[in-house]
């Protein structure tokens, strides 16, 4: 794994988001060659803080993505599971996950496979802990009876079959599931643990999200940051992607 | 791709580099219109996977919702208080020369005049749909006869009338017809008003205090039985007394019925009020000003003699008397020029100053849901203005009608 420790949110923020791009630019996407994204699900539709929402007003307005390119789990479809399998179809169809960029709970969950749920899990419908229903109250003025208590989400198996992963950890709140998923062994209690097992994952948090691991840890990925920043500069851009692609092998494997 | 076959076949247009007036905030969004409306881009995204067919650059416009003119009695020549022959064309060049204000909306208003004008006029004036042929008629307002011959300012006397006689019933028989009718200006004092007032509030016709000598009571008798509107705040009625602040007391009366919001026009041209009223009347009810211009014949036209109704006035820059005499007479400013100067006199945000002469002109007559606004669903009528809220271009149904030359500068 690649462990890149910034500052603050606002830095973490733009690091990935320069990664991203970098990483998109170099995959040099066309017509027929899609760089698949993959972002993990959220709640349910016709709510104005619905993931469509969400989505539509962070991402999809800001950019000129084709609304045929953007697959949602629709949390209304009449039958869920028959849902969840297309979709695990419509990832095979594209040619699989590029990337799959994801947070983590403060419970170590990757989208909302919950303490406990298979490391081999598939997209499914799955039931919500209390920690994620509390975390999601905001979204309902607080009020806990109207946050919902199921979800479609991408399986654990799902996000492993990605090209790469990479996770966003932020907050002090995050720490101890950053702990657990870096520093403890693989276990389905903390799913996001899953990913030592992935030959490519990024970690990128900032200071505050660091606060429960080894200062050994911290000190040696912080001294591998001069070599990880190459991974965002130069910020390429799809003009001069012709040139760039013949050198761009990453500057070191893991 | 653009729209959904299944949806519309109807071009989606993005207008984009733009800050736009939604929910009373300069925002950093795009304005997606389709057939005339705006449309809600998260559900075209999501429901009909449609984009964009054409999207133009705004260069960083602010798009405000097209003004909404309440008072005007004329301009450019044209004086809609004369039976003239070619009535119908004049009206038709004052709904065309003020798309360059921004006024995408009005209220032809009509001042008092002898019965037999209102019955030759109203019938050629229909309610209609704004567009490349000019703004759009919301319906008329009608500024007396029964109004106050103390405070008839610029109206004739020998026309005034009252209601002691058939009330309501000779108010249908002076004006003839009532169906085009938007907005009636009466002066709730005279007796027998209170029938009249409700009358008209049921066919739906705002009411509006005016002209009037009313004291606060009686301003808020008539409030209770459905006027809405008062014209001209300030100017034609009795000025504040801080024992009885007659009509301009409803600002901060605590009489008017829950739910209802009493609005009010105002002449912000820098001379029908002096700018410190005009700030106390913003600051005691900011929610209920409608700018309006109260504009005459003369307006767009240069200084001299004109005609208002059955009066003659003269006009000195922005100054319009009746001949002869020191007692004012409508105006000669335009609508974009009253937001301006609201906008400076009162020095409120940007968002204010569009809003009154936008929304609040739609909440009065009760059009929000289609006019005012940005919002969703609502009619496509909006302007592209620049930082000092000079207009750019002027929209109705989406379509552009007027656009600032640039040329000749």
């Amino acid at each position: 794994m690649k462990l890149i420790i910034l500052e603050n949110y606002s830095q973490a923020s733009e690091w990935a988001a320069k990664y991203i791009r970098n990483r998109i630019v170099q995959f040099g996407p066309g017509p027929g060659r899609f760089f698949t994204l993959g972002l993990p699900t959220g709640l349910p539709r016709d709510h104005p803080e619905s993931y469509h929402s969400f989505m539509w007003n962070n991402f999809f307005k800001h950019i000129d993505i084709s609304p045929e390119n953007v697959h949602i789990l629709d949390g209304n479809a009449p039958d869920l599971q028959a849902e969840c399998d297309a979709f695990e179809e419509k990832i095979k169809a594209a040619g699989g996950i590029e990337l799959f960029v994801g947070g983590i709970g403060p419970d170590g969950h990757i989208a909302f496979n919950e303490p406990g749920s298979s490391l081999v899990s598939r997209t499914r419908v799955k039931t919500l802990a209390m920690d994620t229903i509390l975390a999601n109250a905001r979204f309902f003025d607080g009020d806990l009876s109207k946050v919902p208590t199921m979800a479609l989400t991408v399986g654990v198996g799902t996000v492993m079959d990605a090209r790469e992963v990479m996770i966003l950890i932020t907050g002090a709140h995050k720490a101890f599931a950053l702990y657990k998923a870096i520093e403890d062994g693989v276990n389905h209690m903390w799913t996001v643990s899953a990913f030592q097992q992935h030959p490519n994952t990024v970690f990128v948090c900032d200071e505050d999200a660091t606060l429960e691991l080894k200062v050994k840890t911290v000190k040696y990925f912080k001294g591998l940051m001069l070599v990880h920043n190459k991974l965002v500069e130069p910020l390429y851009s799809m003009k001069e992607m012709g040139t760039e692609r013949s050198q761009s092998k990453k500057p070191y494997s893991d | 791709m653009p729209s959904n076959k299944s949806v519309s076949d109807a071009p989606i247009v993005q207008f984009t580099n733009c800050r736009i007036l939604r929910d009373h905030q300069l925002q950093r969004e795009d304005l997606w219109v389709r057939e005339g409306k705006i449309l809600n881009p998260e559900k075209l995204f999501f429901d009909e996977k449609g984009s964009a067919d054409v999207q133009l650059d705004c260069k960083d416009s602010i798009i405000a919702p097209g003004f909404i003119d309440v008072q005007i009695n004329g301009g450019f020549g044209v004086d809609f208080s004369l039976a003239t022959d070619d009535f119908k064309s004049g009206i038709d060049l004052v709904s065309q020369k003020i798309l360059s204000h921004g006024v995408t909306s009005f209220c032809p208003t009509l001042v008092t005049s002898p019965s037999s004008v209102y019955h030759q006029v109203l019938p050629q004036i229909s309610v209609r749909n704004g567009g490349t042929h000019g703004a759009g008629i919301l319906g008329v307002h009608l500024e007396g006869p029964f109004i106050s011959k103390e405070k008839k300012g610029a109206h004739p006397e020998h026309c005034l009338r009252t209601f002691e006689a058939g009330a309501f019933q000779d108010l249908l028989a002076t004006y003839g017809s009532l169906d085009c009718v938007q907005i009636v200006t009466l002066a709730p004092e005279m007796r027998r008003s209170s029938e009249v007032i409700q009358e008209l509030t049921k066919r739906g016709i705002c009411v509006s205090l005016g002209h009037s000598v009313a004291n606060l009571s009686q301003a808020e008798e008539a409030v209770q039985h459905g006027a809405t509107f008062i014209t001209h705040l300030f100017n034609a009625m009795l000025p504040f007394h801080h024992r009885d602040p007659g009509i301009v007391g409803l600002l901060t009366s605590d009489r008017i019925p829950a739910g209802r919001r009493v609005f009010y026009g105002m002449i912000s041209d820098g001379i029908h009020t002096n700018p410190a009223a005009l700030r106390i009347a913003h600051r005691a009810h900011p929610k209920g000003l409608v700018l309006v211009t109260d504009a005459i014949a003369g307006m767009g036209l240069a200084p001299g003699r004109h005609t208002l109704g059955q009066q003659v006035v003269e006009i000195d820059g922005l100054n319009t008397y009746i001949a002869g005499t020191k007692t004012l007479s409508g105006s000669v400013a335009t609508m974009d020029t009253c937001v301006r100067h609201f906008q400076e006199a009162t020095g409120c945000s940007v968002e204010t100053a569009l809003e009154a002469a936008s929304l609040h002109p739609a909440q009065l007559l009760g059009i929000e849901h289609k006019k005012g606004t940005l919002n969703y669903d609502s009619d496509a009528d909006f302007l592209m203005l620049n930082d000092s809220l000079y207009v750019q271009a002027t929209y109705i149904a989406g379509e552009e009608v007027w656009r600032q030359d640039v040329s000749g500068m």
